[in-house]
């Protein structure tokens, strides 16, 4: 079980990480700086184990890999949407962090109701009720279950 | 059945017909490799085991948002840049002409049919000559450096097609902004967009870059002009065979098409703080502006500054505005030096700066603060990008940034 932090629609890569801070040395340097915009307690806030629920867009804007890095350094155990931008989408996949598209979830929770993801079946429990996502296809879901682009190539060498 | 522009180069580019969905490995023509990225970069392309990057011909490393370097913490990413290509003998590498986008068509590396990826969302500018050129991250571009490979989905298309003449006043970033809202910022996510109809036909290559540029920010994966004789000679080819094939068949199938006569666009803004939330500058009311920004890959080309340079012509901007005019890159600098449109800017009270990626990623040359108003012909108004979080971005044209920099508030360039 982990907690919910809700943003609304087309949260960008700016928000999520501005870009003063995208040119520190190491992701860890940067992570206190999550959302810092929107809610600059939240890397406080945020424990392993917590998701981010948001509604359609999630991610748009620029090309920044340190945006779903910071995420996934600060322990969020996935981000469920109702929809992703590509480049954010792709590159959260890369790096080992997984994005549920769920289309009913965002409009039937509030920040901090908890939840938990059960990711073989595509499902999601908060409040009593279950909630389907739309699976991955398979190759991508064998990069995440790897942990990411780096590491299944290592698999396959 | 026919086929669309995006469908014709990804299967020229893997070597059989392609449909929609598919999942392809596509070689890349070239890669653009931007300074902020670079650190990331390398330090992936090393955690995977790669030793040489797979062909240094085909790299393009272009230091822009972080010079000149405006915190020591930049510099890194200077040195992580140059040491990369010497170590790897890419010798395409640009440590201050300008902006990547700019340099990637302008210096000659991308061609109309080119395959184009690039560590920048903004990538996909390149389809102004009929190139599918698209943003990706750091991890999956390490890949690419080590096999020249990518996998990607071939996007449906919409075709946006616009006819007629354009008002006075009305430019291409009138049209895109528009677009943009109606199609919003996830309307064309995964995506194609072909641009066609004969206004765009007559538009300069540099006015039709100011669309591509922009077509990410309704989440498209790319968007596409045909090629034609202006983009041959902007490019400094003949069209062969494959080139001049590039446009979308007839019957070819598209998701959605959208037509517009051009009659109707008006001059925009995007307001703070989403580009697709999108009016018309004549509903925006009385609002005092702190400062104008003309420059970034959207509107830095020599076009933009002398449309701007017409209407300051002789002019003074109101004196409680700072202007602040990047060039796009050297040669854009230089020709507008040359030209005298500098001069006339500069006599109308603006500041001009380097080439560079400047302001628009908020970190040289003019950053704002709590409550201040920036009318900025770049392409994101997004909250944060320009200084503060209370930092009100307005999007606009070069015409109307200028001439909401003489008036001191926010206009068109009719008032």
């Amino acid at each position: 079980m982990g907690n919910i932090f809700r943003f609304y629609k087309d949260v960008d890569t700016d928000q999520i990480i501005a870009s003063q801070y995208i040119i520190f040395p190491t992701i860890d340097e940067m992570k206190g700086h999550t959302f810092e915009s929107l809610d600059p307690q939240f890397a406080e806030k945020v424990k392993p184990g917590d998701f981010v629920v948001a509604d359609v867009n999630f991610g748009c804007g620029s090309s920044r890999e340190q945006a779903p890095s910071v995420l996934k350094a600060l322990g969020v155990k996935a981000v469920i949407a109702k929809s992703f931008a590509r480049i954010f989408y792709r590159n959260s996949i890369n790096i080992g962090l997984p994005v549920l598209i769920c289309k009913d979830l965002y409009d039937n929770v509030e920040a901090g109701d908890e939840m938990d993801v059960n990711f073989e079946e595509g499902t999601i429990t908060a409040g009593g009720k279950t909630f389907t996502c739309t699976k991955l296809p398979e190759n991508l879901q064998a990069i995440l279950d790897q942990g990411g682009l780096i590491a299944s190539l290592d698999k396959e060498d | 059945m026919g086929h669309t522009m995006i469908e014709k180069i990804i299967a020229h580019n893997v070597g059989r017909e392609v449909k929609p969905g598919d999942i392809v490995t596509v070689n890349s023509d070239y890669v653009m490799l931007d300074d902020i990225m670079m650190p990331f970069i390398v330090s992936k392309f090393k955690e995977m085991g790669f030793k040489k990057v797979w062909d240094p011909g085909k790299v393009v490393i272009i230091c822009d948002h972080l010079v000149p370097a405006s915190q020591v913490d930049d510099t890194r990413a200077y040195h992580i840049s140059c040491d990369f290509a010497e170590e790897q003998g890419i010798g395409n590498l640009h440590r201050s002409d300008g902006i990547c986008h700019q340099l990637m068509t302008e210096a000659g590396y991308v061609k109309p049919g080119h395959v184009v990826f690039g560590t920048d969302s903004h990538t996909t500018t390149y389809g102004c000559v009929g190139a599918f050129s698209t943003g990706i991250g750091y991890t999956e571009m390490a890949g690419i450096l080590g096999t020249g490979q990518l996998w990607v989905r071939v996007p449906s298309t919409i075709k946006v097609n616009i006819t007629g003449k354009l008002p006075e006043n009305v430019m291409s970033k009138d049209i895109i902004l528009r677009i943009i809202g109606d199609l919003t910022a996830a309307g064309a996510t995964y995506k194609a967009l072909e641009f066609t109809g004969d206004t765009v036909e007559n538009m300069s290559v540099a006015s039709r870059m100011t669309m591509t540029n922009m077509a990410i920010e309704a989440g498209a994966k790319c968007g596409l002009f045909a090629p034609d004789a202006k983009t041959a000679e902007y490019c400094g080819i003949e069209l062969d065979e494959f080139q001049a094939s590039l446009k979308g068949d007839e019957d070819a199938v598209y998701e959605a098409v959208m037509n517009y006569k051009a009659e109707d666009f008006v001059p925009v803004m995007a307001v703070p703080s989403n580009v697709d939330h999108v009016v018309p500058i004549s509903e925006l009311g009385d609002v005092n502006v702190d400062q104008v920004f003309l420059g970034s890959c959207t509107n830095g080309r020599l076009e933009d500054l002398m449309a701007a340079a017409e209407i300051l012509k002789g002019k003074k901007i109101a004196p409680y505005v700072k202007m602040i005019v990047t060039p796009a890159s050297r040669k854009v600098y230089k020709e507008a030096l040359a030209n005298g449109t500098l001069e006339i800017l500069s006599a109308a009270g603006a500041i001009i700066t380097h080439p560079s990626c400047g302001l628009c990623c908020g970190r040289t040359g003019g950053i704002l603060t709590d409550g201040e108003v920036v009318v900025a012909t770049n392409n994101r108004n997004f909250l944060g990008r320009m200084g503060t979080s209370k930092v009100n971005i307005y999007l606009a044209s070069p015409k109307s940034a200028a001439a909401s920099a003489l008036a001191g508030k926010i206009c068109s360039a009719e008032i």
